[in-house]
């Protein structure tokens, strides 16, 4: 690993598969496919993609203009901000992988990880420039602001569509059909998750509550 | 290791020990004078207003005492308090900043009408020339006399198809405006104002609320049957409460029991403003609408939105709405944001059992109870005075000093948002608009904000045009020089000339 760090290919490597995410944006269909299909994109690329993102998303809270966004810091949780964005996306990835694997999916879990991190580009680059654009514009000027900020969000929206049908060889309408899986998919891990936590915690309060019961009997 | 736990676990004690009293002490109650935030929170504020006393009616030396008040009218120093219950009208003359005397009762009038004895006064108004107007609701009339209270005149049932002949008129409230007409509130008529012209005729509606429906109800109606449909509720416009016509000859009408959706939707407001088409043009530059309280929870026995019996308009264009749910009162300016808001439910002095009718003498307000029946005099405190005083100083074009004053309003209460916007909007008038950006942006007031912004950025520009021009140039040039100089070199090195 170490050996790796290293080696002057590995920096090579990363930053030709950091520049080919601006490659997958504007030629998305041949771009996700190469993405896999050729390997031109790596875990390294994609992490530093979504942790750019999410870092992108809390900067905004400080230094976007308050004329767009107001912060009321009492009530911001910094983890919980994040989990916003990491949550539902992990699970999607896992949602949409457990959906399409039963149904001819090409692509694996980790794929579609790396396909949805590369899918999210379109935020930090359109975001980072308008949160410093935001500060010198006036409300007048709010319509330009808020029109790039939905472009990025439905950039990507529409690169995540196109992403998950090259990973998974699918086409327009299987696709459609499975991302709209995916999120029900995400309503049962919900679920689950929410039942499996209620029955730990009663659990736990019920052993505790028998210890309780054997103390004071003591 | 055990010893640093212990140590670490002792100093956690203690501190939890020592912190236990001040945190105790962070509990404390509201202030009796509060107002909102940017955010809605209640942000405790100095006293606005003070309680200079209650008077109750043997305060005036009245051997009979009130019976159901409802209305309040004040001119000069002129104070006439419709004592409902007792079929009297008491008019009451200021002398002293704490002391009134009663001027004369007035219980029945003169001259040309059969009827002389009033019956059940709601409400009083009282013209320039001194012509009183009754709205003397037991008679079914509205009654014009003079001074010595000869009969003139009489206003009685609207003459519409909408209305029924055999109705009774029963008005509530009036106002009349400078020439004489009369607009009035009448109870069972919910299609608007009922204007009047001054010769006694009547010339239409006005200023209806709109109709609000929910989607709900209007799907339940489709599918009821006749009958059904009849016991169901119907869709009517909401009949004011009270009405105030502000200097400028403006109807401020106060509204209640909307429900908190419309509320909520702004499909029906609390307060609003009418002029002469009887459209409303109330300004709502607020954060929140100027329907008093902004949580609606139950709370002491009282729930639900602020219900809106009575306001009136001071000359600074501040009107103060009396809320007759909660007891409180709720100043707002003419930009809709919340200036105070007082008061409450109980038998203290400064709080209210049944709060009927608000009026305004300078900037001293009255507030006629009709369970307590007394009156309440508030006067404002150095604190209201001062955000009194910048107000009118910056209505009057007095920009630094209405700055110098929210200065001093900031030193009194630092959480007070319209001081720091008070600031802001005079320094921008000065045309310190950096400074004035700076205040605008600590309370979030982003239409001032920009104003200012605007300014700014353009002087910033004007002062750096020549950097600017220079640094395009540069972004612009330098490229192209260098490619420039390097198709020469390239031309010179594959130029056959050189070739050996």
């Amino acid at each position: 690993m170490l050996a790796a760090l290293r080696r002057k290919e590995t920096y090579q490597k990363y930053f030709k598969s950091l520049k080919f995410a601006l490659y997958c944006i504007t030629h998305p269909l041949d771009g996700f496919w190469d993405l896999t299909h050729e390997k031109r994109g790596t875990y390294a690329a994609a992490n530093t993609i979504l942790f750019l993102t999410l870092l992108i998303r809390i900067l905004k809270l400080r230094y976007t203009s308050f004329i767009f966004i107001t912060v009321y810091w009492e009530d911001i949780n910094i983890f919980l901000y994040i989990a916003s964005v990491a949550f539902p996306l992990a699970m999607f990835v896992i949602g949409n992988w457990g959906i399409t694997t039963l149904f001819d999916g090409k692509g694996r879990l980790g794929q579609v990880y790396m396909a949805s991190c590369y899918a999210l580009t379109p935020y930090p680059l359109i975001q980072f420039p308008l949160m410093f654009f935001s500060n010198f514009v006036t409300v007048d000027e709010a319509e330009f602001y808020s029109a790039l900020s939905v472009i990025s969000l439905v950039w990507a929206a529409l690169l995540f569509v196109a992403a998950m049908g090259q990973i998974h060889e699918f086409n327009l309408g299987k696709n459609i059909l499975f991302i709209i899986a995916s999120l029900f998919a995400m309503l049962v891990i919900v679920f689950i998750l929410l039942l499996f936590f209620s029955m730990i915690s009663q659990g736990v309060a019920y052993f505790i509550s028998l210890g309780k019961e054997i103390m004071f009997r003591l | 290791m055990k010893r640093i736990i212990k140590t670490v676990s002792a100093i956690v004690l203690g501190a939890m020990i020592l912190a236990a009293p001040s945190m105790s002490a962070l509990a404390l109650e509201n202030s009796y004078t509060y107002n909102y935030d940017y955010w809605g929170d209640v942000q405790d504020s100095p006293n606005a207003y003070t309680v200079t006393k209650v008077f109750p009616a043997a305060a005036f030396g009245l051997e009979l005492n009130f019976k159901n008040p409802e209305g309040l009218f004040v001119q000069g120093d002129m104070v006439y308090i419709c004592d409902t219950g007792n079929n009297r009208i008491v008019q009451l003359q200021r002398t002293g900043t704490e002391q009134f005397e009663v001027v004369r009762i007035i219980d029945s009038i003169k001259g040309d009408t059969s009827v002389k004895n009033l019956s059940g006064p709601t409400d009083i108004a009282v013209s320039e020339e001194g012509d009183l107007f009754i709205s003397d609701k037991g008679n079914a009339r509205i009654v014009r006399v003079d001074s010595d209270l000869n009969y003139k005149l009489e206003f009685g049932l609207p003459v519409d198809s909408t209305v029924s002949a055999d109705a009774t008129f029963q008005p509530s409230k009036i106002v009349i405006d400078t020439a004489g007409r009369v607009y009035c509130i009448a109870t069972g008529i919910n299609q608007g104002l009922c204007k009047y012209e001054a010769d006694g005729t009547f010339s239409g509606f006005v200023g209806a609320t709109p109709v609000t429906y929910n989607w709900m109800d209007y799907i339940w109606k489709r599918f009821a049957t006749q009958e059904q449909r009849v016991r169901l509720a119907s869709f009517v416009p909401t009949a004011y409460d009270n009405i105030y016509m502000d200097q400028e000859g403006f109807i401020y009408a106060c509204a209640s029991g909307q429900t908190e959706e419309d509320l909520d939707s702004g499909a029906a407001q609390a307060i609003r403003k009418l002029n002469l088409l009887g459209s409303n043009i109330l300004v709502e530059n607020g954060e929140y609408p100027a329907y008093g309280d902004l949580y609606w929870g139950e709370g002491g026995g009282y729930e639900g939105p602020s219900q809106y019996t009575d306001v009136t308009v001071m000359d600074n264009d501040i009107y103060v709405c009396l809320d007759k749910n909660r007891g409180r009162l709720f100043g707002y300016d003419d930009q809709g944001k919340m200036v105070f808001a007082f008061g409450g439910n109980g038998n203290m002095d400064g709080y209210f059992r049944r709060p009927a009718a608000i009026e305004h003498m300078g900037h001293d307000l009255i507030v006629l109870d009709s369970l307590d029946c007394s009156l309440t005099l508030f006067t404002p405190t150095e604190f209201g005075e001062l955000v009194y005083q910048a107000i009118e100083q910056f209505d009057d074009g007095d920009y630094n000093e209405s700055g110098e004053s929210w200065r001093k309003v900031m030193e009194l209460d630092g959480n007070y948002d319209l001081a720091y916007i008070g600031i802001g909007r005079s320094l921008l008038r000065q045309e310190k608009y950096h400074e004035a950006m700076d205040y605008f942006e600590l309370k979030y007031d982003d239409d001032n904000y920009s104003k200012a912004y605007k300014q700014y950025r353009k002087e910033w520009v004007e002062d750096h045009i020549v950097i600017i021009v220079i640094v395009i140039l540069v972004v612009f040039l330098v490229p192209l020089t260098i490619g420039k100089i390097r198709d020469i070199k390239n031309e010179i090195d594959i130029a056959d000339i050189f070739r050996i």
